[in-house]
């Protein structure tokens, strides 16, 4: 380590050397190989031995699951369009190789971009390198069809971190989620490619065409000509929610298996690094309009199963990877629950009443995102009148 | 009549080093200090020169703005240097001990047949008064206030803190002799509060005149902010006083006796002390004697009080005016590879609050923390953390933002009223943006101090 050390401060450059400039970029290098030696020095003396290194680190590990299944599944709608197998097990290394091939370029193009904006942002500010991205570019590639080509992936990465969140100050002073802001992008810019029943099977023949299970519940608000299956039965038997828990649907990379957004959630919640909170408020959220849409259904796609809603689409992905992200939800303990309560609720509202707009839960979450102060503001606002009416009540007393 | 609060919010951080519950006595040294830094935002104006004598109970320095508030030499002997630093601030007046200790005659008093007045002149004038703090602010009180209570917390229940009923048992008389003194500077009630979880000793529990309140639950239960929050909290333009409780026993000493007799119990702690121990001795002593050869091998850090709120002194540095506890834990200057000791390390020695790391599988190991900040300053991004382990029903995080860009509305409504930096340790300790957070809230509390007191 020692060794490791040295040659690191041999590197540094110096502060007023021709390289003084790229010090944030030797500092990042750096502290990623070591914590620094930097003490404390009145106050606390002694510090938790979290870091946002850590912090950022956990998530990643979390995201690890989802990324090694939508590596399958993106090998095993490849070959299913193909008409090669249906079968799930079967050319399995083909299918992760296919999956390598397709996925691990998204996720090198959307790190080495995001992190190449960072560093010239840190250069130009001269501010040390701040790890938000560490996580924002695994969630990016995960986030999109595995089709989405590599510039399309850059500039949308691009347009996130500056847009979404250089220019707002950096991590932790941004107001909407990045890698949302990314697929937002994308949706806009290029829908063609990120939505319609033609992206979602990797590498498919031309004129194949097979659409998320959202996309033929979205033909349900439709005439009954162009319904996908007579009715929501039909549907209901043709992908089963075992199908779609285990993630044997096409759709995003990292979203479709929510047995392994599960073990990513289990990890999180674990070690405390998401707040359980949010979690489960997005998901009773998401469950309460399932089942007011059953109740009070006039189409067959309302008619639709809550607990069906929950791992279709990017549900459960949102709830445990995107709703939860501090820096954008809200930040009190009561606003947690509003936050993700609103956010589960409107995502569901928006995939069954906007035929636009097949999935709501980008929508939902980037709306909530923006809203979350305004959900602080009232909670501490409720706060301050407890605190003045003690005073109130004490004069009251007094006179 | 007596309540039992309990908190759920907080957090103990289990360190090696706690004192053995024995009072070992050593060499008084020669050498002591009297710092004004130790009382916030007091500008000291001299009253004695470099070589003047002075007895134990001679005033050395008076309050500029306020010069009824007398500081006064805890020992016998001759002034030896005046310390000041840039501005010539005073940083220290250190003072020569003679052999023998002699005393100013302050005149014995019966606490408890005394007047307000004659207690607040008698404090005043002989040195006493600078044990009482107030809140807001948390400074030394303001002699013209008229608080609506004092509060003395019985506990500390801060990271190896020294036992107060270990350190009080035998005091009673005493103890109670301060009680009485502090019971006629207020209309209120002095309110004691005892810690839940233990069977206190007889001079906390038998108290007379005084509220007896109990308390149970992590850290900060012992901390006094703590205990006002949940028993009768501060509202804008009301006064508490506070006076730590060995602090009380001193000052029924003094008043009982006449003389000013600064001796105190303090805890030797931390993981780099080879014995650690109680140990008497006094005010304002260096601890180069009392360390001595009772230090481990290595860069350590001397802290005077305990490791979340203590000042970080040298290694001949003098004990803070209001510490009881003398602290050594080990410098982590060192940097830390990412695999072995970093971020990326399972971390079987590294205490945190969540269970990122390995620690959780052993709830009870007792840990060897040393001053290191684990990462680097960032801008706040984890939420929820500090209010963990902040038991107000205040939000810390928009507090401390508040202070940040200096909004006093803001920060009043907020109820930084209620708050003193210490109530803040543990926020700043378990930050993962690793923010000073104790020395934002100092400045907010200045910012009020000056705008609105």
């Amino acid at each position: 380590m020692k060794s490791i050390e040295k040659m690191m401060r041999k590197l540094e450059p110096e502060h007023d050397g021709k390289w003084a400039k790229f010090h944030p970029v030797w500092d990042g290098f750096y502290t990623f190989l070591f914590t620094p030696g930097e003490t404390t020095r009145n106050g606390s003396h002694i510090r938790d031995g979290i870091d946002l290194k850590r912090t950022m680190f956990m998530v990643v590990t979390a995201l690890i699951p989802c990324l090694l299944f939508g590596i399958y599944n993106t090998g095993h709608f490849h070959y299913v369009a193909t008409g090669e197998t249906t079968e799930y097990m079967d050319m399995f290394g083909d299918k992760v190789i296919y999956g390598l091939i397709k996925v691990l370029p998204l996720v090198i193009v959307s790190y080495a971009v995001g992190l190449g904006v960072e560093f010239i942002f840190c250069i130009k500010n001269q501010h040390a390198i701040q790890e938000g991205f560490l996580v924002s570019g695994m969630l990016i590639p995960l986030i999109i069809p595995a089709d989405t080509p590599l510039w399309m992936v850059a500039i949308a990465t691009i347009f996130a971190v500056v847009l979404g969140k250089e220019v707002f100050g950096g991590t932790g002073m941004n107001v909407v989620n990045i890698a949302l802001t990314a697929r937002a992008f994308l949706f806009f810019g290029y829908p063609t490619m990120m939505s319609g029943d033609r992206v979602w099977f990797s590498g498919a023949p031309d004129g194949y065409s097979g659409p998320t299970q959202l996309g033929e519940l979205a033909s349900f608000t439709g005439k009954q000509v162009d319904w996908a299956y007579p009715n929501i039965e039909a549907f209901s038997e043709h992908w089963s929610i075992m199908e779609s828990f285990i993630g044997m649907i096409p759709g995003s990379v990292g979203e479709t298996s929510t047995i392994a957004i599960i073990l990513g959630a289990a990890l999180l919640l674990y070690t405390g690094i998401a707040s359980w909170k949010i979690m489960i408020s997005f998901v009773l959220g998401g469950l309460f309009v399932g089942v007011l849409c059953n109740q009070f259904a006039v189409n067959e796609f309302m008619e639709l199963a809550p607990l069906h809603h929950m791992v279709i689409g990017g549900f459960a992905f949102g709830a445990v990877f995107m709703i939860t992200d501090p820096v954008t939800a809200a930040q009190t303990s009561t606003g947690k629950f509003i936050y993700g309560f609103l956010g589960g609720a409107l995502s569901i509202t928006v995939r069954v009443f906007n035929g636009a707009y097949p999935e709501g839960v980008m929508m939902a979450i980037l709306f909530m995102n923006v809203m979350a102060p305004l959900i602080d503001h009232y909670v501490i606002g409720a706060n301050i009148k407890r605190r003045k009416k003690r005073l109130k009540v004490k004069e009251l007393k007094a006179a | 009549m007596s309540k039992t609060i309990k908190l759920r919010k907080g957090l103990d951080i289990k360190l090696v080093g706690e004192a053995d519950k024995v009072k070992a006595t050593v060499d008084r040294g020669t050498s002591f200090a009297i710092k004004p830094p130790d009382f916030h935002g007091l500008v000291p104006k001299m009253l004695v020169k470099a070589g003047a004598k002075v007895k134990a109970g001679t005033p050395i320095f008076e309050d500029k703005y306020n010069p009824v508030i007398k500081f006064v030499s805890p020992v016998a002997g001759e002034i030896d240097e005046i310390v000041r630093g840039e501005k010539r601030r005073i940083l220290a007046v250190t003072i020569k001990a003679d052999a023998e200790n002699s005393y100013e005659d302050l005149g014995a008093v019966d606490t408890a047949n005394m007047t307000g007045d004659e207690v607040k002149a008698y404090m005043l004038k002989n040195g006493l008064w600078p044990f009482i703090k107030m809140r807001p602010i948390d400074v030394i009180a303001n002699p013209e206030d008229n608080p609506k209570a004092i509060f003395i917390s019985g506990f500390d229940s801060s990271p190896l803190a020294p036992d107060y009923d270990f350190i009080l048992h035998g005091d009673k008389e005493l103890f109670q002799r301060g009680l009485y003194a502090l019971s006629k500077l207020t209309q209120g009630k002095v309110h004691l509060t005892l810690n839940g979880k233990s069977t206190p000793d007889e001079a906390l529990s038998s108290a007379q005149g005084v509220q007896i309140n109990k308390i149970k639950g992590k850290h900060p239960a012992g901390n006094v902010g703590t205990q006002i929050h949940h028993i009768d909290p501060i509202n804008k333009g009301e006064v508490v006083w506070t006076v730590n409780a060995q602090d009380v026993l001193l000052i029924g000493r003094i008043m009982s006796s006449g003389q000013y007799d600064a001796s105190k119990t303090i805890a030797l702690t931390g993981s780099e002390i080879k014995n650690p121990k109680y140990i008497k001795t006094t005010i304002g002593t260096s601890i180069e004697k009392i360390i001595a050869d009772n230090v481990k091998e290595g860069n350590v850090r001397y802290i005077s009080g305990n490791v979340l709120t203590g000042d970080k002194i040298e290694k001949d540095g003098y004990l803070g005016f209001y510490h009881s506890q003398i602290t050594v834990i080990p410098e982590g200057d060192e940097p830390k590879f990412m695999i072995t000791k970093g971020w990326m390390s399972p971390g079987f020695g590294k205490f945190s609050m969540n269970r990122s790391y390995f620690s959780w599988l052993m709830p009870n190991k007792k840990y060897e923390l040393d001053t290191n900040l684990n990462g680097e300053i960032r801008a706040f991004v984890v939420t929820g953390e500090m209010e963990k382990v902040f038991p107000f029903d205040i939000y810390p995080m928009h507090l401390i933002k508040s202070v940040m860009y200096n909004d006093i509305d803001l920060m009043e409504n907020l109820g930084i009223y209620e708050v003193a930096p210490e109530d803040f340790a543990l926020c700043e300790f378990v930050c993962t943006s690793k923010i000073n957070i104790q020395s934002v809230l100092r400045d907010g509390l200045d910012v009020i101090h000056e705008e609105c007191m």
